[in-house]
């Protein structure tokens, strides 16, 4: 069976439409509301959901997502919880799922037990921010895909080797930094993005510091997939005390889902 | 030079230990860091250019130094003191420092950033960073600022910025937290002078390699005293820099023992300590795979110590495969045992020492009195402790 990222990007391709990744971090507030906020986010248009396992150092992120992971393991966010919160998910939704973590959470656990597990919980594949490839010694397999990272500093040389052992779609960090909101969106990502294509053929995401619908239309120009983290993880702070809180972020994500679809040239 | 010498591997690999577990971002810097490295080590320029440095700047070689009274007052071997506290700046830090800020001026960087916990390495790199006319930041854990006032001031004076950190529980691990998002941020104009034998390779080899000199000394000043090898070598373990600086060239010479000590705080039992090997396991942090305090999910653990510089969740990588290959032994002082032997330095030898270096002497005056006296014992005496006067004053209500 094909993966459901694989899926998902072809069905994309085929109405020549770009993908919406939305991130938010798993147990924040609760897992309960974490099983909502997905149904919400699907609903809002969202392709793809990334699901933050929340780790004590997560030394790549910035405050807001910093922030969300102690609230989720303040409020009991466990590695089991965080899987069975996917398979509620699972249960009644067929949206593909990246778990995005860092590698300490999945090595207590044990790598091969977590890959087994996480598998038949539903999830399709594995962002793990502190896991170059030279150390990630697991095989590609088709049921839980290694979604491989490349930033700004990454040599072409880099990228070819980086590429030569992805699959399901390539992330691109779109500036140097941490994750966060930014203003403007770097000049140089159109160019990068054509660099990346020279090695794959792989849809290529673009995440790190995308906050709004005009933002997600520039790069979506270029990307084959757009992720926006941050800025529905402080929407859901903020909110977190609305009953509707789900269905309310769903609202603000809809306009930011709508932004990938429509009319877009096609790299 | 036997296998254990040779390690690590290109990838920053010690057996099972170290390697590079880092965002993507930092990959090619490292790679550059590296490769730059491998250069500079080979270049006698480059270890011209340091050892003047090391001499006349940080004021090297340090004493061998015969603790006359500490011998006689345990009654057992003969200790001897390597007197690292007696570098400019107050501790083997500076050995590090230089030799990065020196690579980092090869690399064409002129931001440099560094974490500090006991404020020793901060300082270190606020001096060299000012020495060589370069912009300096210091992540510092609220906490520490609060038990290291001094240093921190002293980092200010020295022209460097020192940037709280208020995250978690505020101490080394979440400066080195900080750090590493400052250098993710700003890695094309920023070196990041990481202070321990920690983090992402080439880190664990090259402050290892900057360390030796203190091993290499002491191997030639206890041959020229004693006409023989030590029997033990003492030193404390946070990250574990002067550990394996003192220890790494003694590798070889199999008749002498070695003992790490780790911070053992309230004891081990409450919970509330920072010894790895006791309760720890095998784990990823900040770069690198090693011993770790973390629970069952992965989360890591709250650490204490009275020592600020040793009040860190991970062990440096060398350490965890020199622990397996049963080369170095490691054991524990409390917060209890550091204090108290932070007065008996002072008081039988005139030498305040750091709270960290402490914890080796609680060691050497635990083990000494069973030791015969024909018996030699080198501790590293790795830093002064004016620093944490304050502190103790405070605790034994001076």
């Amino acid at each position: 069976m094909q993966n459901r990222i694989d899926q998902c990007f072809t069905a994309l391709r085929a109405r020549n439409e770009k993908a919406f990744i939305a991130y938010i971090c798993a147990g924040d507030p609760n897992l309960a509301r974490t099983v909502d906020l997905a149904l919400s986010l699907e609903k809002a248009g969202t392709d793809i959901l990334e699901l933050g396992l929340p780790f004590s150092d997560p030394l790549a992120d910035g405050i807001v997502n910093q922030l969300a992971a102690q609230r989720a393991l303040e409020a009991g966010a466990t590695v089991q919880g965080v899987l069975d919160c996917v398979g509620q998910i699972r249960r009644v939704s067929q949206i593909p799922i990246v778990l995005y973590t860092y590698m300490n959470p999945i090595f207590q656990f044990g790598f091969e037990r977590f890959h087994r597990e996480a598998s038949a919980a539903g999830v399709d594949g594995l962002l793990i921010l502190d896991l170059p490839p030279e150390e990630d010694l697991a095989a590609q397999t088709e049921t839980l895909l290694h979604i491989r990272l490349i930033a700004p500093t990454t040599p072409a040389e880099r990228i070819e080797a980086i590429c030569a052992k992805a699959a399901g779609f390539i992330y691109y960090v779109s500036r140097e930094g941490v994750t966060g909101a930014q203003a403007s969106v770097a000049s140089s990502l159109a160019e990068r993005v054509v660099e990346i294509r020279r090695f794959t053929n792989l849809p290529i995401a673009v995440g790190f510091g995308i906050s709004n619908a005009e933002q997600v239309r520039e790069v979506a120009r270029s990307a084959d997939a757009i992720v926006v983290g941050s800025a529905i993880v402080q929407r859901i702070f903020e909110e977190r005390a609305a009953q509707d809180m789900p269905e309310r972020i769903g609202a603000f994500v809809k306009a930011l889902a709508a932004a990938t679809k429509g009319k877009t040239n096609s790299a | 030079m036997t296998a254990l010498q040779q390690l690590p591997d290109v990838h920053g690999h010690f057996g099972p230990y170290g390697g590079m577990f880092v965002p993507e971002t930092l990959m090619s810097a490292l790679d550059e860091l590296a490769a730059e490295y491998d250069i500079a080590k080979n270049d006698p320029a480059f270890q011209n250019e340091l050892g003047e440095l090391l001499h006349n700047f940080a004021g090297r070689p340090t004493p061998l130094y015969f603790a006359e009274r500490l011998t006689t007052n345990l009654g057992g071997a003969k200790i001897y003191l390597k007197r690292e506290d007696l570098l400019h700046t107050g501790a083997h830090k500076i050995n590090n420092a230089l030799g990065q800020i020196l690579l980092a001026r090869r690399m064409g960087k002129t931001r440099i950033i560094a974490e500090t916990g006991a404020g020793q390495h901060g300082v270190a790199t606020a001096t060299v960073a000012a020495r060589f006319g370069c912009e300096c930041i210091i992540y510092m854990g609220v906490v520490d600022m609060e038990r290291q006032s001094l240093n921190v001031a002293r980092m200010r004076f020295l022209g460097a910025k020192v940037v709280p950190v208020t995250a978690g529980q505020a101490t080394l691990k979440e400066a080195i937290n900080e750090a590493m998002r400052d250098w993710v941020t700003n890695v094309r104009t920023t070196h990041y002078i990481l202070g321990s034998a920690l983090g992402s390779h080439p880190y664990p080899m090259m402050v290892r390699d900057f360390h030796r000199v203190i091993g290499i000394e002491a191997r030639r000043q206890i041959l020229g005293r004693e006409e023989r090898l030590p029997d033990l070598l003492v030193a404390c373990v946070g990250g574990g820099s002067n550990a394996i600086g003192l220890f790494h060239p003694f590798l070889d010479d199999a008749s002498v023992r070695m003992i790490g000590v780790e911070a053992g705080g309230e004891g081990i039992r409450t919970g509330k300590h920072a010894a790895r090997f006791q309760g720890g396991k095998l784990g990823v942090l900040q770069g690198t795979k090693t011993f770790l305090l973390a629970n069952a999910d992965g989360q890591i653990e709250l650490t204490h110590s009275v020592s600020a510089g040793l009040d860190y969740a991970a062990i440096g990588p060398e350490h965890s495969y020199l622990r397996d290959a049963g080369r170095i032994e490691y054991d524990y002082a409390t917060d209890d045992e550091a204090l108290a032997a932070f007065r008996i330095l002072a008081e039988t030898e005139g030498i305040i020492p750091a709270l960290e270096t402490a914890h080796a002497v609680a060691h050497v005056i635990k083990i000494a009195p069973s030791m015969s006296s024909d018996k030699l014992i080198i501790v590293n005496c790795s830093g002064r402790g004016d620093k944490d006067v304050s502190q103790a004053a405070t605790h034994f209500g001076f």
